[in-house]
């Protein structure tokens, strides 16, 4: 049984075809990550399962059609990370990590014991707990990413929506990040769904890949199906090696040729 | 438990200061004026109107008409007012994501001075009874105007902020014609444009009493709201927060409390963007915080510069819009000024 699945489903963004009879599923616990070229409809996909864009098809949570959900059932659901969120620079970091508790509030209702409790906790995991009563503003790249991880934590979601989370931090912080996220999935269960650009992170993190081209899915399945050097090139027209690290997965490397040797 | 750290009050210190300010300001306002009122007398005859205290205090016949009938009744408009236009200002700065934003904006100031205007012109002798529901009603159709040809324009707070503008400018153009038709009815518009409380009585401050606690009671109920809302419309989208529902409704409440405000002072600038900002400055920016004390504050501002406006150039008075602006500005840029430099 699928935590989640998609099926035949299509986006039209302002009368254009988006995404077109798109078909995915992630196994309960499990990490899919979308890969493909800018403009492929990645982050539309994740936006159209976070119900955020209208569309067509379905998509299901353990069988249950998100379509009938209306907005905070979905929320209670699925939590979804922008590729950059907006952080409201004079808010703690605990007023924002509150806020992921909104979908489980009545609509005059105001967060309770619990819901502090489960922010806190959510701070604790994220060790962030050090600094819940700093401003926004004052955060490092990685300690933003970090606190809204904290606040989708919070929301107690089934799955997880990701859309670029590394693109802003250097290499180490990318590590960081990435490794949280599948404490996360591991310990508490939680399905991801990320896009990621980066090809050997998908296949160090992700047991199945979705490689999406001009809104259709090019090809899916587990990393060493997927991440062959004939379909990059072809889809990302791109140069680049394929191997294996120690761990197994597999290394995607550019290749620069060497130049033309200058004419004596 | 964390807490937040920083130069901010704690929750309860800021609403400790908060009503500290507001009782003040009422007490200043209630012993300063043409009539010298005795304090502790004044202070006694105040102490008697709460229910199981009893206190005798001393005050003429006359004086007490002044406290009752002249001081008091001006001093709760004046209350109402400040309080209603400072909630509207950090309801719209909420709804809009903007601390520029003013109760007035939204076509609600152009609407009520065309209402105001029209009622003075054409109404006559009549006109002058009329100003209140005139400017109430056409700060009301202004905003409505205002934010059904944004919604038009797409969901976004720009294209509503725009519309708001270009409205404003439409009826303050209708405004300027009329006026300038009507040269002999200058004097009475100038005085209402500029706002005054100097009529204010206690059925004043009932007409509006049932719109400014619904209004106020909405408003007030959507802090939460607001605060999901400074995360961006998708994100609060995502959150299972309805952004579109939440704008209409809390932009609704503050036109209605702006409008019943308006309808009893005239025009008051300046209230509705300084009073949330110094709150936001004391106690952060959370509108569960921002929006009960911006109301504290609020009163006790306009009724301080009510009491300036009726006794720095006594027996004259001077407009407390105009009062709102000069004292409220330097203050205003002050506050920006020192607390830029503790957070550099």
């Amino acid at each position: 049984m699928s935590a989640l699945s998609i099926q035949n489903l299509s986006v039209d963004l302002d009368h254009v075809p988006v995404l077109q009879a798109v078909n995915a599923a992630v196994p309960d616990g499990g990490w899919l990550a979308l890969i493909g070229p800018n403009g492929a409809g990645k982050t539309t996909l994740l936006r159209a399962v976070a119900g955020l864009v209208p569309h067509r098809g379905s998509i299901r949570i353990d069988q249950e059609d998100l379509g009938a959900l209306r907005g905070r059932a979905r929320a209670r659901l699925i939590a979804y990370v922008p590729q950059i969120p907006v952080l409201p620079p004079d808010m703690t970091v605990q007023e924002y990590v509150l806020l992921g508790r909104t979908p489980h509030l009545g609509y005059l209702g105001a967060p309770g014991r619990r819901d502090r409790a489960q922010a806190a906790d959510a701070c604790d995991r994220l060790d962030i707990a050090r600094f819940a009563g700093r401003r926004l503003a004052s955060l490092s790249g990685g300690e933003r990413q970090r606190a809204v991880l904290a606040r989708a934590l919070a929301q107690d979601p089934q799955v997880l929506l990701l859309d670029e989370p590394t693109s802003l931090l250097d290499i180490g912080h990318q590590q960081q990040v990435l490794e949280l996220v599948d404490d996360l999935r591991r310990s508490r269960g939680v399905t991801v769904v990320a896009t990621l650009h980066d090809l050997t992170q998908a296949s160090q993190y992700a047991g199945d890949l979705v490689l999406l081209m001009d809104g259709n899915v090019e090809a899916a399945g587990d990393p060493a199906t997927v991440l062959t050097e004939e379909l990059i090139a072809r889809v990302y027209a791109a140069r680049v090696t394929v191997g294996t690290d120690p761990g197994g997965h597999r290394v995607v490397t550019p290749v620069r040729e060497p130049p033309p040797a200058p004419r004596p | 438990m964390i807490r937040a750290r920083g130069r901010r009050l704690p929750a309860a210190r800021a609403y400790g200061v908060a009503a500290a300010f507001l009782v003040a300001a009422t007490l200043v306002s209630a012993l300063v004026g043409a009539a010298d009122l005795n304090p502790v007398a004044t202070i006694a005859a105040l102490l008697d109107k709460i229910p199981l205290v009893h206190l005798t205090s001393g005050l003429s016949q006359l004086d007490r008409a002044v406290l009752f009938d002249i001081r008091l009744p001006r001093i709760t408009v004046a209350l109402m007012v400040g309080a209603l236009l400072s909630v509207a200002g950090a309801g719209y700065q909420g709804v809009f994501r903007n601390p520029l934003v003013d109760s007035g904006m939204l076509g609600a100031s152009a609407g009520a001075g065309l209402g105001a205007t029209l009622a003075i012109v054409y109404l006559g002798s009549a006109g002058t009874a009329a100003v209140p529901v005139a400017a109430f009603a056409g700060s009301l159709v202004g905003v409505t105007i205002a934010y059904l040809s944004g919604a038009v324009g797409g969901s976004g707070t720009a294209t509503l902020l725009l519309a708001g503008v270009a409205v404003g400018l439409f009826l303050t153009a209708v405004q300027t014609y009329v006026m300038q038709r009507s040269a002999q009815d200058l004097q009475q518009i100038y005085s209402w444009l500029l706002g005054s409380l100097s009529g204010a009585t206690w059925s004043q401050a009932a007409e509006i009493l049932p719109y400014a606690a619904v209004s106020v009671a909405i408003v007030l109920l959507h802090g939460r709201h607001l605060d999901v809302l400074s995360v961006g419309d998708e994100e609060a989208r995502a959150l299972g927060l309805n952004p579109r529902r939440v704008r209409l409704i809390v932009v609704a409440a503050c036109a209605l409390a702006a409008a019943s405000a308006v309808a009893v002072s005239g025009l008051i600038g300046f209230v509705g963007i300084v009073v949330p900002h110094v709150v936001r400055r004391l106690a952060g920016p959370s509108y569960r915080l921002v929006l009960p004390l911006s109301l504290l504050t609020g009163a006790g501002f306009l009724v301080l510069a009510d009491t300036l406006a009726r006794t720095v150039v006594a027996p004259a008075e001077l407009p407390i819009g105009v009062v709102t602006a000069l004292v409220g500005s330097p203050v205003f840029i002050g506050i920006l000024r020192s607390t830029a430099a503790a957070r550099t």
